[in-house]
């Protein structure tokens, strides 16, 4: 299996011309790149508009710019609605995956390319032709759908009738996620495919790095879940347009003067179970990569083995499990039956297990290792904390009694928001200044890392450590103004120190922002392997020729080899032989 | 950072243990690897260059394939067997006696494809051409038979928004049919493609397009099954 011999797009050379070569490219390091920046565009986005309902939440009678007079209720749910849908499925499930996986998976593994490259690339096009069919949702009449990122009908299937938003631009937003499925799928198959047939000689999955056992499991669990998504999706779009009633009820009446609708029986119910049968496999779609992350960049800096390396892969697989068995904790509130709440609950709370058993492996590994604190340290760390504090919250959601009167409240966008949207971010984080030095040959500036990673980390803690009070005294979320409803005005200035905060730390970002175009080019020059690890990608140059490899890699030993006794240097990596491994002399 | 001299000597490649993998690398490469360019005529390997990825991956792909095309269907028809619990708008939808007929035919369109496929194993290439597009040819009858069920429901005044049983009957059938005539594409062009500059060679692809067939094949019947018994 040399080099030449391989006749796919990808041989030694890359494709020559600017278009096949960085637009259409069949290479996974470019689809990864694009995966990523696709993201960054759509997580600026996302961050932009929760500045505005933030605002509106704190000043409700002000005239924020962009606005004609004060926001509207159904603005604000706009709002609401595209930061959801951008932050979860552009942003969460598409940067770890479809960014850090493309690049990473196929080296960390000892592979030329993903089995399918040219399916690879069509899955990045279709995604993206997705997201371009959500943002454009903004530029139609009504402007962007009102329903939420969950999309549950009624008020998503019926129409303009329903509210601004729900016309055009909830078709939009139909169309653009059963895309996404599509897209999704394509990925899936192809991370899948490549995890268990392209391993290079040596590469057992015990050997794995945990970063490949994140984006595999994820990808299985993608591929289950976005083909039930779509399913649902195809069935609220012919509700939407062709009149069927697979969601409506009958007698829906919108509004005094007009009759009711002529749609009779379907059960929005039966659409929540759907999504939801989706969704939570899709919160650890979200998580389970930035959980990979985390284990390889703590192992890294703390020049240790991950502690419990086969309970960390076991417990991954575990949460993929269990993560189909839970859905129904997302409708307490839709008057199921206590028994199967009660079954729900169970469950849920059995996804504490392996959490807590990754939880603890994690400081495991910390514990008396020789930490290094670069930004992605930092990140990684920051990760275990905001997943911890996030985690603790969901155990009193898990509870049925405590889930109710909690449901509707800033307690649940609280934990989530930790456990699952900051928390993911900070692994995105941690591999961007993680493996910034693999892609560009350059390393991030650690000054303003630091910097970034301190004001990130306090910001989000001060943005919603508050909200888990609020929502215990009962402000309810999703309403755009509160502020004429008695026991919520006590909570106006937590409202604005909540938005001050925010607006703090999304300013705190364009360091980010700043310091990536910077180190492209003035970044300090780093060799093949600045941080002195131990996986594959350390071994090839930085950046990584065409098809990775020079020569076809061979795996001697295990992902995380820290600290080995006896030997040289504090890291033996995976392809050197053990003959090739200096010993302490 | 001082690591400079290690980053180099771990560039350098295993140099010395390269043929070593290299032998060990095709064996691993798969069972039935080898085969895969020499099943059928010669030349159904393009010019013997072995494959970009082993043949197991792209069997391992398409299984993954039909995985996520079982669940979209199996979430239709969880919706189908909840939503005929709930409200009282159910009218059962009395099938078409075509669909019988369909079925039969896909059936058989599957026994002649395997057959071709046979052929194909054994070198006969001639006979894999002429059973293959046999096999091509009653997937395009099962599809014309399945729009004339359509045809003879709108006549009796059911439509899709008629009631729910119809709307499930024509977005399972509808959704079978977009897979199948995916399937039907592939089909047609191993018929008439030169196989002598592709990728993968015309046996895999073959191997790759009957399991789809037969994989669409058994979940006709499933559908069947449900639209029957299941109303």
């Amino acid at each position: 299996m040399s080099a030449q011999a391989h006749p796919a797009a990808h041989g030694v050379e890359a494709p020559r011309g600017w278009i096949r070569r960085y637009v259409f490219s069949t290479d996974h390091k470019v689809i990864g790149i694009q995966y990523y920046l696709m993201s960054l565009i759509a997580v600026t986005i996302g961050m932009v508009l929760s500045w505005w309902f933030r605002a509106h939440l704190a000043w409700p009678h002000a005239h924020l710019p962009g606005f004609s007079g004060e926001m509207k209720p159904e603005e604000y749910l706009a709002l609401v609605t595209m930061h959801g849908t951008l932050m979860v499925f552009f942003v969460l499930t598409t940067a770890p995956q479809g960014g850090f996986g493309n690049y990473f998976l196929p080296i960390q593994v000892g592979a030329e390319d993903m089995a399918f490259p040219r399916i690879n690339m069509l899955s990045f096009w279709v995604t993206f032709a997705s997201f371009l069919a959500m943002v454009s949702s903004f530029l139609v009449q009504g402007g962007p759908p009102i329903a939420g990122w969950t999309s549950y009908p009624p008020l998503s299937a019926v129409g303009q009738v329903a509210g601004p938003g729900l016309g055009t631009g909830e078709t939009l937003w139909v169309i653009s996620i059963a895309l996404f499925c599509a897209g999704s799928l394509m990925s899936a198959l192809n991370f899948i495919a490549t995890t268990v047939e392209l391993r290079a000689r040596g590469m057992s999955m015990m050997r794995m790095p945990l970063t490949v056992w994140g984006w595999f499991v994820t990808a299985v669990l993608g591929l289950l879940a976005f083909a039930v998504l779509l399913a649902a999706g195809i069935l609220l779009l012919l509700d939407r347009l062709a009149g069927t009633s697979f969601f409506i009820p009958a007698g829906l009446v919108f509004n005094d003067t007009q009759p009711p609708l002529a749609h009779a029986g379907g059960s929005p119910l039966l659409y929540q179970h759907l999504f939801w049968f989706f969704g939570h496999p899709e919160v650890y779609i979200a998580i389970l990569p930035s959980m990979g992350i985390t284990s390889h960049v703590l192992s890294t800096f703390s020049r240790k083995p991950i502690f419990g390396y086969r309970a960390m892969a076991y417990s991954m697989c575990a949460i993929g499990f269990i993560s189909f068995c839970v859905w129904g904790h997302h409708m307490f509130v839709s008057g199921m039956s206590p028994y199967s709440a009660l079954a729900f609950s169970f469950l849920t709370l059995a996804i504490g297990v392996p959490s807590a058993i990754k939880t603890f492996n994690w400081l495991g590994t910390l514990w008396g290792g020789r930490l290094q604190f670069t930004t992605a340290m930092l990140f990684a760390i920051g990760f275990v904390s905001l997943f911890v504090s996030g985690g603790l919250s969901g155990l009193f959601l898990a509870q049925p009694t405590v889930d109710l009167p909690l449901h509707d409240t800033y307690f649940v966008i609280a934990h989530f928001h930790l456990v699952m949207g900051v928390a993911a971010i900070f692994g995105i984080f941690a591999g961007t200044y993680y493996w910034f030095p693999k892609v560009t040959g350059r390393r991030m500036n650690e000054t303003l890392g630091k910097l970034h990673f301190w004001l990130t980390f306090i910001g989000a803690y001060l943005i919603f450590m508050p909200m888990h009070w609020m929502g215990i005294v009962g402000a309810l979320r999703r309403y755009a103004d509160l502020s004429s409803v008695q026991y919520a005005q006590p909570l106006e200035p937590v409202h604005q120190f909540i938005t001050v905060a925010a607006l703090i730390t999304g300013a705190a970002q364009l360091l980010f922002y700043w310091n990536l175009i910077w180190s492209l080019r003035h970044g300090e020059k780093v060799d093949t392997n600045p941080w002195r690890a131990t996986t594959l990608e350390w071994s090839v140059p930085s950046p990584p020729p065409h098809s990775n490899f020079l020569e076809p890699p061979r795996v001697y030993r295990g992902p995380y080899e820290y600290s080995v006794p006896g030997m040289k240097e504090d890291f033996v990596p995976q392809h050197l032989a053990p003959e090739q491994v200096a010993r302490a002399s | 950072m001082g690591s400079g001299e290690t980053a180099d000597v771990m560039t350098r490649p295993t140099a010395v243990e390269d043929p070593h993998v290299e032998l060990l690398e095709q064996t691993a490469a798969g069972v039935g690897g080898p085969s895969a360019p020499t099943g059928g005529e010669g030349g159904s390997g393009g010019s013997g260059q072995p494959l970009a990825v082993p043949r197991r991956a792209y069997l391992t792909g398409l299984t993954l394939g039909l995985a996520a095309i079982f669940m979209f269907f199996m979430g239709l028809t969880s919706a189908f067997i909840v939503r005929r619990g709930l409200g009282n708008d159910w009218v059962r939808v009395s099938l078409p006696p075509v669909l019988w007929l369909n079925t039969a035919v896909l059936l058989a369109s599957s026994v002649v494809l395997e057959r071709a496929r046979q052929y194909l194993a054994r070198g006969e290439s001639g006979r894999f051409q002429s059973w293959w597009r046999l096999g091509a040819a009653l997937g395009l009858l099962f599809l014309g038979g399945q729009l004339m069920a359509w045809r003879q429901l709108v006549a009796q005044g059911i439509y899709l928004a008629t009631n729910p049983a119809a709307s499930f009957f024509y977005v399972l059938t509808a959704a079978h049919g977009v897979h199948l005539l995916a399937g039907l594409v592939a089909v047609v062009v191993i018929a008439l493609r030169r196989w002598d500059r592709s990728r993968i060679g015309r046996a895999l692809a073959v191997d790759l397009a009957a399991l789809y067939w037969h994989f669409l094949d058994g979940l006709w019947i499933f559908l069947f099954l449900l639209l029957r018994m299941g109303q």
